[in-house]
């Protein structure tokens, strides 16, 4: 039984007195569609900063593919493979789609250290460029600007740069956010396209997109995971209906 | 030894009244103001010419060089700085040493560049013994005014609303203006009295350095950095410290080692910055 | 939904600014043509170049690290001081002196490079600028090395054996300084076009995305900081070659900020806009001070007051608009 691609024990963070995130421990199988979901406030964010590095965990460790991570910065973890979206766009606002594909892409192959061709001259960087960009529906805005961007596009180019980094496991913060309803479907559209041998777990508030994407679905409620399991479960739930009543689609 | 520590001591307290309306526009404010030293300048060429030409007595030339220095700051805070208080550092940095190379012509133009002096009155010059340290008077008169502007400071923060409403500006300044606190108004009279204070320290400084000349912005505005580096932006105990142990290490490395010059006071600086990037009495996540 | 990508699109978009524009060679020929025909003005021409080359240099730590460094003089400095040192030590053929002053301005940059990555621009600022000064402080505590407040003079053999460079070889001078420049202008060019060129600039839009896209941003700044030393520390060394003298000036915040304003008065990010900022700046100051000797200061000071007052961006905009009709997009185009 091969390892986890993901997984946590025992994960834990602490400001000061405050508990941000208490005894998380879950597994994630190789291709599993997981969504992680609760109120606001529940810590998801935080969870997400500890798995991808950004925030050192209190107590507990992160494994990806079985090995431990816990004490490898950010960009270590990107070369094992784990990238993340933000929930906020991080983007590159001066840079052009392509460039920043380009730079993600080469990134990956290790062309960080080279400093004598152009980025743009290698042919294997370009082929997947293209490609990443035909899948993301970003061709007629490929050459401008980033923050000329419309926000849905701007949110395609967000998941795009997470998969240039071929990752073994993608977490996305609420991709879907803030994104106005004629482009959601695109955002749809490219979750439901990513790679099935990719590990994906998903943030999100819009229950829609959980139910129809996720196969298994983690509640956090203040820092602790509530439940786990099958969508059909969890919307059955007496507790996760109690924790979310009240609580509208549309956050 | 112990004369040497007095000396320090006096410029160091020099410093800090000189200094500390620069610490706390960047404290308050978030505006590097490199031109901090033209305003110092201004004060120290305010008593100067009132002495000289007008021969009005070296005390009442004091609170004059306050309030020439506050009323500039007045006006060009007003009307320039204002617009640049959310600019990035690079155009803080810019704009101020424009300020500079436009400052030291001007003071020239009007005033030549030679040094002019502001000749201390004779019962406050000379030296006395006092166990066994070698007290100047004069260095002994800074101290006093210096002490005490430093404790009314202190004590005007501490004690009146004003001050009350200072210190949260100081750590957030949208919160602050959220609880009805006049921002604008806060900044001008602070930015105003900083300006003062250089200026008032201008005229001081200027026996000790041998008069006041058109360089005096650039010859002082690092010292003023460096007081600002070390003692860090979060207030007049920290623009104090800062101020002393330059003063102190300043009088001390040229008695004891003269060769070596200011390299002390630079490399305290810069290994300060190295171990607390934020000044040594910050809370850490400083400016 | 989606629009179909013409073949070769996105690299001829990626490439775009690699190819070199016509008004390029025509600025590299232009100077060449001036240096041969105004040989009279060579030590002008050659100060200009020398300067362009440190503006050069800080517009890599500026305009593509994104570091305010108000102490870019130390390499500048130590670049001379060190062409000088060599010389008078007996290592009088200057491309070999100049290549030596250079890589120890670069093992300076690369040194002090970990102490700019934490703290604020601020911290940046005083530690930039103090590093410069304490570097001035040992070269005048130094005299027996540096000649203290007397300075150093050089005398250097002739370059290749061939070309004089000292006061009767002026328009020489101008040359070995242009080849000098046009050479690391070359490198620097590719460098930005180059992947690690391209990480450096996403590192200054947004460092937390290029973490998260691998990048390690301290290693890469860490590198362009000490290539920005080298590139200072080279200007410097041709300054003590070329004109026969080093003295204590070189560590002064006035170069510092100097160069500071060239690059503004120019334009940061785009590579030239050291060289064109530097003929502005000089050209001005020779000819304000000609004018008005003591007060030319002010001249500086008050466009750039106004330049800052009006917004940088807005007038770069502005004139990025007027040129832009005749399709000459200049190289770079990430602004400060």
């Amino acid at each position: 039984m091969s390892a986890p691609a993901l997984e946590t024990r025992g994960l834990a963070r602490r400001f000061g007195g405050l508990v941000a995130t208490e005894d998380v421990s879950m597994r994630l199988e190789r291709g599993a569609r997981h969504a992680l979901i609760g109120p606001n406030g529940a810590g998801k964010t935080t969870l997400v900063n500890l798995l991808t590095g950004t925030l050192k965990p209190s107590s507990g460790v992160v494994l990806l593919d079985g090995d431990d991570v816990t004490g490898l910065s950010q960009h270590s973890r990107v070369r094992r493979g784990l990238a993340r979206t933000f929930q906020i766009n991080q983007l590159f606002a001066n840079l052009t789609p392509a460039e920043s594909l380009c730079l993600a892409v080469g990134e990956r192959l290790g062309h960080g250290r080279r400093w004598r061709a152009a980025a743009g001259r290698d042919a294997a960087v370009v082929a997947e460029v293209e490609d990443l960009i035909a899948r993301f529906g970003l061709a007629d805005v490929m050459d401008l600007k980033t923050r000329t961007l419309a926000y849905g596009k701007q949110r395609l180019l967000e998941i795009a740069l997470a998969l240039a980094c071929r990752p073994r496991v993608l977490l996305l913060d609420e991709p879907a956010a803030g994104v106005p309803d004629d482009e959601r479907a695109d955002i749809l559209a490219a979750l439901a396209a990513l790679p099935a041998e990719v590990t994906i777990m998903l943030i999100e508030h819009d229950m829609d997109l959980v139910f129809s994407f996720a196969r298994r679905i983690s509640v956090l409620v203040a820092g602790r995971v509530l439940m786990e399991g099958d969508p059909k479960e969890v919307a059955v739930d007496p507790r996760v209906r109690e924790v979310y009543l009240g609580e509208g689609r549309n956050d | 030894m112990l004369t040497i520590l007095f000396d320090g001591v006096a410029y160091g307290m020099l410093l800090f009244v000189l200094a500390c309306g620069l610490s706390v526009t960047l404290g308050l404010m978030n505006f590097v103001n490199l031109a901090h030293g033209a305003f110092a300048m201004a004060g120290g060429y305010a008593a100067a010419v009132l002495m000289n030409r007008y021969g009005v007595p070296f005390l009442a030339t004091l609170p004059a060089a306050f309030a020439f220095s506050a009323v500039l700051g007045v006006i060009l805070e007003r009307t320039l700085y204002r617009r640049l208080y959310g600019a990035s550092r690079l155009d803080q940095v810019l704009f101020t040493i424009g300020l500079v190379f436009m400052a030291m012509p001007i003071a020239n133009y009007f005033l030549g560049d030679q040094p002019r002096p502001v000749r201390v009155p004779a019962f406050l010059s000379g030296r006395f013994e006092f166990a066994g340290i070698g007290i100047g008077v004069y260095r002994l008169f800074i101290i006093a005014v210096c002490g005490a502007i430093a404790g009314a400071l202190q004590s005007f923060l501490i004690g009146t609303r004003f001050g009350a409403q200072l210190r949260p500006a100081v750590d957030d300044r949208r919160v602050a203006s959220g609880l009805g606190i006049d921002v604008d108004r806060l900044f001008a009279i602070t930015f105003a009295v900083g300006c003062g204070l250089a200026g008032l320290g201008g005229a001081l400084a200027a026996d000790i350095v041998g008069g006041i000349d058109p360089s005096f912005p650039v010859k002082f505005m690092v010292s003023f950095l460096i007081v600002v580096a070390i003692g860090g932006s979060n207030g007049i105990l920290g623009a104090l410290l800062g101020a002393l142990l330059l003063g102190v290490l300043d009088v001390a490395g040229k008695y004891y080692v003269p060769s070596i010059g200011a390299f002390i006071i630079y490399a305290v600086m810069v290994a300060t910055l190295i171990i607390r990037p934020h000044g040594l009495l910050s809370r850490g996540s400083g400016r | 939904m989606s629009v179909a990508l013409p073949a070769g699109a996105v690299s001829a978009h990626l490439n775009r600014k690699a190819r070199w524009r016509p008004i390029e060679i025509v600025f590299w020929l232009a100077i060449v043509a001036l240096i041969f025909a105004v040989p009279s003005r060579a030590l002008l021409i050659n100060e200009i170049l020398l300067a362009g080359l440190f503006a050069l240099s800080l517009d890599l730590v500026l305009g593509y690290a994104g570091i305010v460094s108000l102490g870019q003089a130390a390499f500048f400095g130590v670049g001379a001081y060190g062409a000088g040192i060599l010389a008078n030590a007996g290592l009088t053929e200057p491309i070999l002196g100049l290549v030596i002053a250079s890589l120890i301005a670069g093992a300076l940059g690369l040194a002090t490079a970990p102490l700019l990555l934490r703290g604020s621009d601020l911290t940046r600022l005083m530690v930039t600028l103090g590093i410069s000064l304490l570097l001035g402080e040992v070269a005048n505590a130094n005299a027996w090395a540096t000649g203290g407040t007397d300075g150093l003079s050089i005398a250097l053999k002739p370059v290749l054996g061939l070309f004089p460079i000292d006061f009767n070889g002026q328009r020489n001078a101008a040359l070995y300084s242009l080849i000098v420049l046009f050479i690391l202008f070359m490198v620097a060019r590719r460098l930005v076009q180059s992947p690690f060129g391209l990480s450096i600039h996403a590192i200054r839009e947004n460092r937390l995305r290029s973490g998260a896209l691998g990048v390690s941003a301290s290693a890469r700044l860490v590198a362009i900081y000490g290539i920005a030393a080298a590139y200072a520390g080279a200007a410097g060394a041709l300054v003590a070659q070329t004109t026969g003298l080093v003295s204590l000036d070189v560590f002064d915040f006035h170069r510092s900020a100097d160069v500071l304003l060239m690059l503004i008065i120019g334009g940061v990010g785009y590579l030239y806009g050291g060289l064109i900022g530097a003929a502005f700046f000089i050209a001005l100051r020779d000819g304000v001070s000609s004018a008005t000797p003591e007060y030319w200061e002010f001249w500086i000071g008050l466009p750039l007051v106004v330049l800052v007052l009006v917004g940088r961006d807005r007038i770069g905009a502005f004139f990025a608009k007027a040129i832009a009709t005749r399709g000459a997009s200049l190289i770079g185009g990430g602004a400060a």
